[in-house]
């Protein structure tokens, strides 16, 4: 009201204030995607090999036609080379093979560990949130609970209770990251509750549901949807931790975790064996990070 | 005489995503020694950036892009070099007789200037300290970075210039941390930094617009006293034409881009037209200006430029005389609207070592409010207003006492009675950028009182839009839009829009002004006024804003601490108060002081 | 203040009795037989009668109602006792006490790395001027984070074991052996921080206070220590309880990769034979630290925060 700082909050600009100009036509939407885009190589990358990765989970035979299991014996701890991209394993496995093969399982396993933390996390947070009270008073010490145990210690005793497995590590994974869901759920919902156009709406007669779905789940989703991003990389981790400790798939049967930890034996000699698949853990989330980053604020700021 | 400070041709431009944007262009000052100059204008016209521009402390991605700031050395002809001689002690390098050329500086010569030369007086003192360091060591630091005393000298030195600052009881203050001041007595300890090394040049900025008005009379008072005695000239930025008039020697009115929301050209409605195709090129930034500057008589009573006289018709101190008072209530014998009897609200605070403590906000308070009247509650933070109003509405549940509506008694309403209700009685909110979902279309926002209680089909609900839309002076073409899209003006427009939607008996106005500038609160007015003259509503207007009461309501309730101190018409109440508090008040009206000369 | 600490010590108290509570139901309320797999682990996949598990389901209490061995064993751990291992038949408390000394000595080592790492990239990603400087910092830390700590622990064997021949690649004798783990277990570690305290001091920078000592004439170090700082430490403190419990978690992988004897390696053993009692003792365990780092930074803050103290900020 009175200041005229020149760069507000909301990022505009005076009189540019008064005027954000409004990409109307899905073409200038475009144009705008294309000026963004073009400002951020490392995003285009990122976004490419996420496009990679997931072509490699769903049809893993269009980038690596070859058998994943199969071990030409005489082939084996061949280095990266012409005749095999990554390298050979001890039993003369392809590793770029097994590399794709194995982003499926490691995959699956990310998305269900989201999947349950987002939809537990999210209902305890919107219910926290929007009930209030004692409700909220005692989801969140519960949540709070869960925070206490780290993560990774957490999905060792669902393991120890479920037993092993990628689905039963990917539920153990998910359930250990419900908290921060909750969490930023429970803070958005309650964001906008207290908002005045919430107030607004319940003076103007408009009841407490219709308020829930259209003000307070659509303002609050933004932020929760961002975080799931960003977990599904920390899933993609501790996932592919899990399954390095040996709790997940059996072999042979290629994971991202377990690749590194069966080259681990032949680390002297034959350092492709881990770095390899190491590599394309690394490289996944680091991509899926920069992706989280930008869809958290910096489209947004963009004009 | 030489001036002290001399801007020539400053632009100032800011880096962003897709260009730069101007934030000054070409403007030109200047201030004597021992001046006043203040210097005026609404948010976007740059006049903050100018502050920032002078003492160096522009944001990281803004810079000077041209011209000159100049800075005298010493106290111009008067005097001499003693007292501006502590300058040089701090960087002995900036040396140039005929003055320094502040954008040529290094950062580290600048620093030598900055707390010596320039003193700073920040916009929001509850904010502007640091919350971990004791009062005196920052008051002290002052003293210690220009090497002006040393760690035990620049301590008793601290506790001096808080009382100089006007601060009771210094010595204890100066160990207390910035929480346990109010925010009047944290900007005297910011004075009391900005005059520690006793500069020529005092620069404030916004000094006491987070401050209550009383409050911010007695420390705007005590600067002048404090700048007589030290000689030193003070640049004053303010978007309060009145409080300039009151403080300055001379005003300098800035204007940013002619944006949507500017008051200028004879139809304030086509203004604020919503964003055609010629609009948004046409609000290409251009960066603030100087439209004019002079002596305050000259400004005030032989503005040239349009802009200016569109500011003072707006200033709702310095017109106050002139405005023309509401007309009458229509039927002001008819049985009231609303009414509120004995009515207390209290809160449970948290508790403090182990009591628990109740604040009265609300203390047996009974009005009534008549058809088609607006009575007006002002008050500063704190005394109850707001909550009064969120009790007559039932938006909260008073401790005791009786709300009445249209002759009901609605205290305990519940369920249906109390949904009922919504649709006689709406709120207007304060802050036009928070009271409507940003995901919202306006058409939406619009609409959803009507879609909350089933009215009309689709059909209907949207032409029923399009009818309010043009009620509140908007065009149609803003339907489709989002908030983001609209200026302050024009959304608390649509919020007074969707007040009217159900058509109400009852709307109460919480500040509804007050986040708006100068001249769209004029616009805004006016459109309550003719909407009352037009249909009959009443209005609970909320305001802490004695001037923009005047200018609307019929009778005025002033509150304090949670208790109605008198309740009268609106012209008696300002020409014959009867309490202390409310002279007090009346007082503070900046602009005060020549209203007198300018509505004569 | 003392009822702000009583406050807190409450609170502590009751996480760590629903941590208790949470592991309980996690490991003896769902599926899965331990004594089954102790049994067939025990035996070496000799059939083994289910006469014999009855009696060893007697012996473990496993054969009580549900709600009574919660009860009796809440009991026991109010005592310090958490039962004896499944798998070994040691003692619970003194298994974690025998393991927790090489732990210790990665963590504490671990979390000196972080700090420095940390804060070292905070402050100069925020003080310097040179952009591609600054850029390259504030990246460092969401690089750190997006690497699997396990693979950063081999590699480094590779690199500076095998490749260079510096350090030793596994065991834990001697000073140098703690080189590699330590580096492997800081690293993330330092990045939360880093990324936390860059966070919170370009926050504080932003603060009208900056200015107004800036308007001063305070020079660019001092805005930094003496006002920024001070106040970015404040948010940052609050990951610390998170940050140590991070790094005693991470000892599992770490030692894994190391092979390290301690907290971590009987984690991933006990997990391995659904050694119930050893793995709540080390969920519980870590839950307590936790609280009590908690409690540390409550009892720092009001030194650092006067707010805090004088009871105004409510």
């Amino acid at each position: 009201m009175t200041t005229d700082v020149l760069l507000p909050a909301e990022g505009t600009v005076p009189g540019a204030a008064v005027a954000v100009p409004v990409p109307a036509t899905p073409r200038e939407r475009l144009a705008r995607l294309g000026r963004f885009l073009r400002g951020r190589p490392g995003l285009v990358v990122s976004i490419v090999f996420v496009a990679l990765v997931l072509v490699a989970a769903f049809v893993p035979s269009v980038l690596a036609p070859g058998d994943p299991t199969l071990g030409v014996p005489a082939d084996k701890l061949q280095a990266p080379g012409l005749g095999h991209v990554l390298g050979t394993d001890y039993l003369g496995r392809d590793v770029y093979t097994r590399v794709v093969h194995g982003a499926s399982l490691s995959l699956q396993a990310t998305v269900i560990a989201v999947a349950v933390a987002l939809v537990v996390g999210g209902l305890i947070g919107l219910l926290a949130g929007f009930v209030g009270r004692w409700v909220d008073e005692t989801l969140m010490r519960f949540v709070d609970v869960l925070l206490a145990i780290p993560a990774i210690l957490l999905s060792l005793a669902l393991i120890t209770a479920l037993g092993f497995g990628t689905v039963k590590v990917a539920i153990a994974v998910g359930i250990a990251s419900v908290a921060n869901f909750a969490r930023v759920m429970r803070a958005e919902t309650l964001r906008v509750r207290r908002s005045t156009y919430v107030e607004a709406a319940r003076s103007v007669g408009t009841r407490w549901y219709v308020t829930l779905r259209r003000h307070v789940l659509p303002n609050a989703a933004g932020p929760v949807l961002v975080l799931a991003v960003l977990e599904f990389g920390l899933a993609i981790l501790a996932v592919s931790s899990l399954s390095f400790l040996g709790y997940g798939a059996p072999p042979p049967a290629p994971e991202w975790g377990s690749l590194v930890a069966e080259g681990r034996n032949y680390l002297a000699t034959a350092w492709w064996l881990c770095a390899m698949p190491g590599f394309a853990i690394a490289a996944t989330v680091l991509s899926v990070n920069r992706i989280s980053r930008a869809l958290d604020g910096e489209w947004a700021r963009f004009s | 005489m030489t001036p002290l400070l001399q801007v020539e041709g400053l632009e100032v431009t800011y880096r962003a995503t897709g260009g730069q944007i101007h934030a000054l262009r070409g403007v030109d000052l200047e201030v004597a020694p021992g001046e006043v100059v203040a210097v005026v204008g609404e948010s976007g016209s740059g006049k903050s950036t100018l502050a920032q521009a002078v003492v160096g402390l522009l944001p990281a991605n803004g810079a000077v892009s041209a011209g000159s700031i100049r800075l005298a050395r010493g106290r111009g002809a008067a005097g001499g070099g003693g007292a501006g001689g502590g300058a040089g002690d701090g960087g002995g390098a900036a040396a140039v007789d005929a003055g320094d050329e502040l954008t040529a500086l290094s950062e580290k010569q600048l620093r030598a200037v900055r707390g010596a030369r320039i003193g700073l007086i920040p916009q929001d003192p509850t904010v502007s300290l640091n919350p971990v360091q004791k009062i005196g060591t920052q008051v002290a630091e002052a003293l210690r970075v220009h090497g002006l005393a040393d760690r035990r000298g620049s301590r008793i030195r601290a506790v001096e210039l808080l009382e100089r600052a006007g601060l009771p009881e210094p010595q204890v203050r100066a160990g207390q941390y910035p929480h346990e001041l109010s925010g009047g007595m944290r900007q005297r300890v910011l004075i009391a930094i900005a005059i520690a090394a006793d500069p020529v040049l005092l620069i404030a900025d916004e000094p006491t617009s987070a401050l209550d008005a009383t409050v911010a009379r007695r420390i705007l008072d005590h600067l002048d006293a404090l700048r007589a005695e030290t000689g030193s000239a003070l640049l004053l930025i303010t978007h309060d034409l009145a409080v300039a008039a009151d403080r300055a020697d001379r005003i300098v009115v800035m204007s940013g881009s002619r944006s949507v929301d500017a008051p200028l050209g004879a139809d304030a409605r086509s203004a604020d037209a919503p964003l055609g195709a010629d609009a948004r090129s046409a609000d290409a930034p251009l960066g603030g200006r100087i439209v004019e500057q002079g002596p305050v008589q000259e400004i005030l009573h032989r503005a040239r430029d349009p802009y200016t006289r569109a500011l003072i018709g707006a200033a709702p101190g310095l017109s106050a005389t002139a405005a023309v008072p509401p007309p009458p209530p229509r039927e002001p014998d008819a049985a009231p609207i609303a009414e509120v009897r004995n009515l207390v609200k209290e809160f449970r605070l948290p508790r403090v070592n182990g009591r628990r403590a109740t604040l009265r906000a609300v203390d047996d308070i009974s009005f009534t409010v008549g058809r088609g009247e607006t009575l007006a509650l002002v008050g500063e933070s704190g005394s109850g207003k707001s909550t009064t109003a969120r009790l007559l509405l039932r938006l909260a549940d008073p401790t005791s006492g009786e709300v009445l509506f249209d002759g009901d008694d609605i205290t305990r309403a519940r369920g249906d009675t109390w949904r009922r209700l919504r649709r006689r009685a709406q709120l207007i909110y304060q802050n036009p950028y928070a009271s409507l979902d940003p995901r919202f279309t306006v058409e939406e926002v619009i609409t959803e009182p009507l879609r909350a209680f089933g009215v009309g089909s689709d059909a209907e609900q949207r032409q029923r839009a399009a009818e309010l839309t043009e009620r509140v002076a908007l065009s149609s073409s803003v339907l489709p839009r989002r908030p983001v899209e609209l200026s302050g003006g024009q959304r608390q427009r649509v919020a007074v829009a969707r007040a009217l939607a159900l058509s109400p008996d009852l709307v109460v106005c919480d500040e509804p002004v007050s986040a708006l500038d100068v001249s769209v609160q004029a616009q805004v007015l006016e459109l309550l006024g003719e909407l009352q003259a037009g249909s009959g509503l009443s209005y609970l207007f909320i305001s802490h804003d004695l001037a923009v009461v005047r200018r609307i309501a019929h009778r005025v309730g002033v509150m304090r601490d949670g208790r109605l101190l008198e309740l009268r018409p609106t012209e008696e109440l300002f020409d014959d108060p009867r309490e202390d508090y409310t002279r007090e008040l009346l007082a503070a009206i900046a602009g005060r002081a020549r209203t007198e000369v300018v509505g004569g | 203040m003392a009822v702000y600490l009583l406050r807190r010590v409450a609170l502590a108290v009751g996480v760590l009795w629903a941590a208790y509570t949470v592991s309980f139901v996690v490991l003896y309320l769902l599926p899965g037989d331990p004594v089954a797999t102790m049994a067939a682990g025990g035996s070496d996949g000799e059939p083994v009668s289910p006469a014999q598990l009855d009696a060893l389901r007697a012996r473990y209490g496993l054969d009580q109602p549900l709600i009574t061995q919660y009860g009796t064993k809440l009991w026991a751990a109010l005592h310090g006792d958490f039962g004896t291992s499944f798998a070994t038949g040691r003692d619970v408390r003194g298994a974690i006490g025998d393991a927790l000394p090489p732990t210790l000595q990665i963590a504490l080592s671990g979390l000196l790395v972080a700090i420095v790492f940390g804060s070292a990239v905070a402050l100069v990603a925020t003080y310097t001027r040179v952009r591609w400087l600054r850029q390259v910092l504030m990246g460092l830390p969401s690089l750190a984070v997006s690497l699997p700590v396990f693979w950063v622990g081999l590699m480094l064997v590779q690199l500076f074991s095998f490749r260079l021949g510096l350090l030793p690649s596994v065991g834990a004798r001697g000073p140098e052996a703690l080189v590699l783990p330590a580096i492997t277990l800081g690293l993330p570690t330092g990045a939360l921080i880093a990324q936390v305290l860059a966070k919170s001091m370009s926050q504080v920078l932003d603060e009208p206070y900056v200015t107004t000592a800036r308007a001063k004439g305070v020079g660019e170090a001092g805005v930094h220590l003496r006002h920024a700082l001070g106040n970015a430490v404040i948010p940052a403190l609050t990951v610390l309880g998170y940050v140590v419990g991070n790094l005693l978690a991470g000892s599992v992988v770490v030692e894994t990769v190391f092979t390290r004897p301690g907290l971590g390696r009987l984690t991933v053993s006990s997990v391995g034979v659904q050694d119930i009692p050893v793995v709540q003792g080390i969920v519980v365990f870590a839950a307590l630290v936790f609280v009590l780092v908690n409690l540390v930074v409550d009892l720092v803050y009001p030194v650092l925060d006067p707010r805090i103290t004088t009871g105004a900020a409510v």
